[in-house]
């Protein structure tokens, strides 16, 4: 019982010791873990964003620094330039292709993989597996196999499929597919990853309610399935559309552009702008152009992410 | 009624094995490329036949790959170990804070940080050279490590900070009213039963960092370069060489690829939490 006492007297200690807490380096403690993080974050993102949005306003081209305003001709040159209209054109297509790619081969997958057959988990690991292996490694592999001359070419000839032949990253026309095909290959399990989490999710109560309406499986899939996967898509579309546009690795190992301007995206452009033309007023456009395109994605998801959170 | 219904369900499930050994023959196909060049010699890779197996399979290229890219995988090495390492912990930290002593602004402050996560790095790229070279850390691995530890702040908090919500605040309360302080509650209650998220966070820290390329490319000089970037490299120092250049692939991707295999599972969580919305 002499514990209860002093556990009391204790308390009225803590009380009395947290209102004079203010002082006490135990009550900062959380701040000064966390602000290291801070201050790194502030300097490394919003300040270096700030400095390049800066230098885009600027003339800069050479290797000294040179910080005459240009106001927004770097932006409006940038738009004039067939090179950079080409690149939107590309990046927005890509994207498209990309992201119908990985979502039907990503869904249709998932799909396969709930009907609880034997052998799930090893078909969901070679589906998976890509996402770990580097995009200079997919991109070395398949730069093979797209090569009009010995890749899947010689194969479909063999499988007498020659109408699926094609000069794939060897001709402007068809070069953007070859890199739309590589892409899916490493990114659409993770949209088999998110849909198979959510089919899962589905309670069975759901399904045999509807089957006892008298609802066919076509019209449960149709009317019951979907609908649930929209939360679902949109996240897949959003976490691989940013991915899509900064899409940088793939490009420089497969076409670095090409043929022509073929494959050239903006986050290759100001890549070569800054550090092979010492273009840095217009690299730092580019830069600013590809971010506001990221963040009109990225911002809107992050807000509803966070609000939708459950309190704690 | 199982007896009628067994027949439909047989042609079903044939139809499902159908088309997953379809889609598995896409994914497998860039792996079997891999594997057979890199076990073909110079001789037989230039022949028409290059979907053949191997007439003699010999680990030769192999041998090449390791002696040009042996500098590279070792200065990988270097980079990945100490970024994940400090990654993690920074990340622990900030997740122990941001779930458990929430300040005002707190939640302001982790959409400030989340943003970090999705930028493309295009965009302070070169204020990053300039600082780097500023501070005599461009070119080199340190630099690089720096780079990747800040630039990986935002997802290793955020795997932590949702792994400690779980965590009952009732345990941190009854451990404060024993006068706990607050570093003292991390160290003896929540770093002990961080393990799975430590694993998680690791693994996948070590996977990206061991995979990028853009900072590797723009920030280190030749003979510091990491392995991806020796590996792109090959491809213009061995142009007909695709058997080296596969070597090198498979020996590229065979770290991550071995984690995979082991805790595939927790790599997948790393995977999702990226989503924010699994």
């Amino acid at each position: 019982m002499a514990v209860a006492s002093t556990g009391a007297a204790a308390r009225e200690r803590t009380t009395r010791g947290r209102s004079l807490g203010s002082f006490s380096w135990d009550r900062l403690t959380p701040f000064i873990l966390i602000a290291p993080s801070i201050v790194l974050i502030a300097i490394f993102v919003y300040g270096f964003i700030g400095y390049t949005a800066f230098v885009s306003t600027t003339k800069w081209y050479g290797i000294v620094p040179d910080y005459t305003s240009a106001g927004l001709s770097q932006y409006t040159d940038l738009f004039g330039l067939p090179r950079f209209q080409a690149d939107i054109q590309n990046t927005v297509t890509f994207t498209i292709l990309f992201l119908a790619g990985c979502i039907l081969l990503g869904f249709g997958a998932a799909v396969l993989l709930d009907q609880h057959v034997r052998g799930t988990i090893f078909f969901q690991n070679i589906f998976l597996f890509p996402l770990a292996i580097a995009f200079v490694v997919t991109g070395t592999v398949w730069r093979w196999v797209l090569n009009p001359n010995f890749g899947i070419n010689l194969l479909f000839d063999k499988a007498h499929l020659t109408f699926l032949e094609s000069p794939w990253l060897a001709d402007t026309r068809t070069a953007l597919y070859g890199l739309v095909i590589a892409a899916v290959w490493q990114m659409s399990g993770f949209c088999m990853a998110m849909f198979l989490a959510g089919l899962r999710a589905i309670p069975d109560e759901l399904r045999e309610a509807a089957r006892v309406d008298g609802a066919s499986e076509g019209r449960i899939f149709l009317h019951v399935i979907l609908p649930l996967m929209r939360p679902i898509t949109l996240s897949a579309v959003i976490i691989l559309g940013h991915i899509s546009l900064k899409i940088f690795d793939l490009v420089v190992v497969m076409t670095a552009g090409g043929p022509g301007f073929a494959t050239d995206m903006p986050s290759w452009y100001m890549w070569v702008a800054v550090f092979r033309q010492n273009l840095y007023g217009r690299g730092a456009a580019i830069a600013i152009v590809l971010l506001l395109m990221v963040a009109l994605l990225i911002v809107p998801y992050l807000i509803w992410s966070l609000r939708s959170e459950p309190e704690r | 009624m199982e007896a009628v219904r067994l027949p439909r369900l047989r042609a079903s499930r044939v139809i499902t094995y159908g088309l997953l050994l379809v889609v598995s023959v896409f994914y497998l196909l860039p792996i079997f490329v891999m594997v057979v060049t890199a076990l073909k010699s110079f001789a037989e890779v230039s022949q028409t036949t290059p979907w053949q197996l191997p007439s003699a399979p010999s680990f030769a290229a192999f041998g090449d790959a390791f002696t040009t890219l042996a500098p590279a995988f070792f200065n990988s090495a270097m980079l990945v170990i100490p970024a994940t390492l400090l990654s993690a912990l920074l990340g622990s930290l900030n997740g122990y804070v941001l779930s458990k002593w929430r300040f005002r602004g707190a939640d302001l402050i982790f959409t400030l940080l989340l943003f970090g996560m999705f930028i493309p790095y295009q965009s302070i790229l070169l204020p990053l050279v300039l600082v780097l070279q500023k501070i005599n850390l461009y070119g080199g691995i340190p630099g690089l490590v720096l780079t990747h530890v800040v630039y990986g702040i935002p997802i290793t908090t955020l795997i932590f900070r949702n792994y400690y919500a779980a965590i009952p605040t009732e345990l941190i309360e009854a451990a404060r009213i024993d006068g706990a302080s607050v570093l003292g509650i991390y160290r003896r209650i929540m770093f002990p039963i961080s393990m799975p998220g430590f694993v998680v966070v690791l693994i996948w820290q070590f996977t990206s960092i061991w995979n990028e390329f853009l900072f590797a490319v723009t920030l280190t000089l030749p003979d510091q370069w990491p392995i991806t970037v020796a590996l792109n490299g090959l491809a213009g120092s061995l142009l007909a060489h695709y058997e080296v250049q596969m070597a090198g692939a498979l020996l590229t991707a065979l770290p991550p690829l071995l984690i995979y295999i082991v805790l595939g599972r927790y790599f997948i969580r790393g995977l999702l939490a990226g989503a924010l919305k699994g």
